[in-house]
């Protein structure tokens, strides 16, 4: 049985919800360029002369992995909107695998997401920051794998919660942290034991870096910047984004049914 | 499609659809039974009711039979389907038009349909509606003009009335010919004239062939319906077609009055005749005709009024009873 068309319509859906919303699209945009251009050009300023590399350029690869990673995580978590408006009961009670359901909304969400990666690029290149064609290019694929295990993340989170607003208290809870431990902003080649540990099970440090590693693949600052191999990038992302995936949608079908 | 085109054959018209044996729900959180072993079955081409008052379990009942819920006990079969077990063909036999909207109001109506066709297999995906093929957007327009909303289908939820956005969902719910259509309250927040619609479209869905199993709190809408399920605190208190619930539970009885009233009395009583002054004389008829009863009175009266029970009474009567 193919369910791509059932897929195809979920994913439409969210898209067609942004492009109808223009204040959020405005600040879905907005808000990356901001911490790219004022918190990377600050500390560019600063810091950037001891470090060895570009601290724009090293913020401008860690708000693009983020930036994508938090959207489509935030946008699966939506489905919680959806439960409360009883929207999600249309999809669950028609006869579609509830993974094609969870994959639908994950594409939908990484739509949503992807235009951030096109302006966020833009902006790079308005503020100076360059980068070969192929480089830019790599990024907008690793986009696409990083928006996958945001959305992946997204459902694990989404599939223990129970109302909206624990999903706004949950939500900070276990993407703030990762934020600096990620390295989004801040290096992380370097770190104390227990820091390390943390990072090292922080789902987006894995996005972040695979970005970076397409983004300065060939570079002399690669080394200073890039912290694990894009094959173990490629298959801890590979292996959470299966776990959370399966993990994450059972759960949430049994919340839902189980209650 | 495959599998998702395939249509499952219905029942005989007659046979069992609905079977639900020993059904008991408790929630997780729950001290109490929501649903407390409930049976019934519901026949196929049937008009079903099911009535109680809030937190009666009709709501419970309902998720569980649509596979939305799961049973703590007991089975529930859906054209011979077992509603965990078989979660996915159940599905594709029913159509469900919930308590509250679920339409996605960033979508227009045609859009909110478009989702549901492609999520049920009916039609391939396509991005837009001139895009869709050519028997979906006349079944489309067929079904908008059946409910008179043409010119609304294509505008986005958002602005549309409670009344149309229900005719929308109806025509959502009935795209792949359902075996049977369940309605969570359908007409709560609709006016008198958008109940009627709804009802006169419905009435021809049932003349079709699906069988209609409902919820409501609007009493004089399950007068039509063949079978009526009474449930109170999760359990049936009655159950059968409305006459038969009525004869049961209500008894017809005439209402008089004269400008006598002492004489009236005396001559009652005289004859033998039980009454109870509310304050008019109320008198049942227990099988005579109310022509044979008042034949036989000769005070002159200035009042008379006979009470065929409606179901109302009947629910009334069996809800009261068991709050007392």
């Amino acid at each position: 049985m193919t369910e791509l068309g059932p897929v195809l319509a979920i994913a439409q859906r969210d898209l067609m919800k942004l492009l109808r919303d223009r204040p959020r699209m405005v600040t879905t945009l907005v808000f990356p360029l901001l911490l790219i251009g004022v918190l990377g050009g600050s500390l560019q300023a600063n810091l950037g002369r001891h470090l060895g590399f570009d601290f724009l350029a090293f913020t401008f690869t860690g708000v693009f992995g983020q930036t994508l990673f938090q959207t489509t995580a935030q946008g699966v978590i939506s489905m919680i909107t959806d439960r409360e408006n009883d929207f999600s009961q249309e999809m669950f009670v028609s006869p579609i695998s509830r993974y094609s359901i969870i994959v639908g909304k994950i594409l939908g969400e990484s739509l949503v997401a992807l235009p951030q990666a096109v302006a966020i690029i833009a902006f790079a290149l308005i503020v100076g920051i360059r980068a070969s064609a192929a480089q830019f290019g790599g990024l907008v694929v690793v986009g696409l794998l990083i928006c996958l295990l945001g959305g992946a993340f997204g459902i694990l989170v989404l599939s223990n919660l129970s109302s909206q607003e624990m999903a706004g208290q949950i939500f900070t809870f276990v993407m703030l942290p990762q934020f600096f431990l990620a390295g989004i902003f801040n290096p992380i080649k370097v770190l104390p034991p227990y820091l390390n540990i943390l990072s090292r099970i922080a789902p987006m440090r894995y996005a972040v870096d695979l970005g970076r590693a397409a983004f300065y693949a060939g570079r002399p600052e690669s080394a200073r910047v890039v912290l694990d191999s894009p094959v173990v990038d490629l298959a801890v992302i590979g292996g959470m984004f299966t776990v959370f995936l399966v993990v994450g949608t059972a759960l949430f079908v049994r919340s839902e049914r189980n209650r | 499609m495959g599998e998702l085109t395939e249509r499952i054959a219905p029942v005989a018209p007659g046979a069992a659809i609905i079977e639900v044996e020993d059904l008991v729900k408790r929630y997780r959180k729950g001290k109490t039974n929501a649903v407390d072993g409930i049976s019934f079955s519901v026949r196929s081409g049937e008009f079903f009711a099911l009535l109680g008052p809030n937190g009666a379990g009709k709501t419970t009942t309902i998720s569980i039979l649509t596979t939305t819920l799961i049973p703590t006990s007991g089975r529930v079969r859906i054209g011979g389907n077992d509603v965990v077990t078989q979660a996915s063909s159940v599905r594709r036999q029913v159509g469900i038009i919930f308590q509250n909207p679920s339409l996605d109001m960033n979508l227009t109506g045609e859009e909110n349909v478009r989702f549901h066709a492609v999520l049920y297999g009916l039609y391939p995906y396509r991005p837009q509606f001139r895009l869709m093929p050519t028997a979906y957007r006349q079944q489309v327009r067929e079904l908008a003009a059946l409910l008179s909303i043409e010119a609304d289908i294509f505008r986005p939820i958002k602005v549309l009335s409670g009344g149309t956005r229900r005719k929308l969902e109806i025509i959502r719910s009935l795209m792949h010919r359902p075996a049977v259509l369940f309605l969570d309250e359908p007409t709560r927040g609709l006016d008198t004239n958008g109940r009627r619609n709804l009802w006169e479209y419905l009435r021809g869905v049932q003349a079709a062939g699906t069988t209609v199993f409902l919820t409501t709190h609007y009493l004089e809408e399950a007068e039509a319906a063949d079978s009526v399920c009474i449930i109170n605190r999760g359990r049936i208190v009655s159950f059968g077609p409305p006459s038969r619930i009525k004869a049961e539970l209500v008894s017809e009885h005439v209402l008089i009055d004269a400008d006598d009233r002492d004489r009236l009395r005396a001559e009652l009583a005289t004859r033998g005749v039980a009454f109870a002054e509310t304050p008019l004389f109320k008198i049942k008829l227990d099988g005579r005709s109310a022509h044979q009863l008042l034949k036989a009175i000769d005070t002159p009266l200035s009042v008379v009024a006979i009470h065929q029970p409606s179901l109302e009474d009947a629910y009334l009567s069996i809800i009261g009873k068991i709050d007392d």
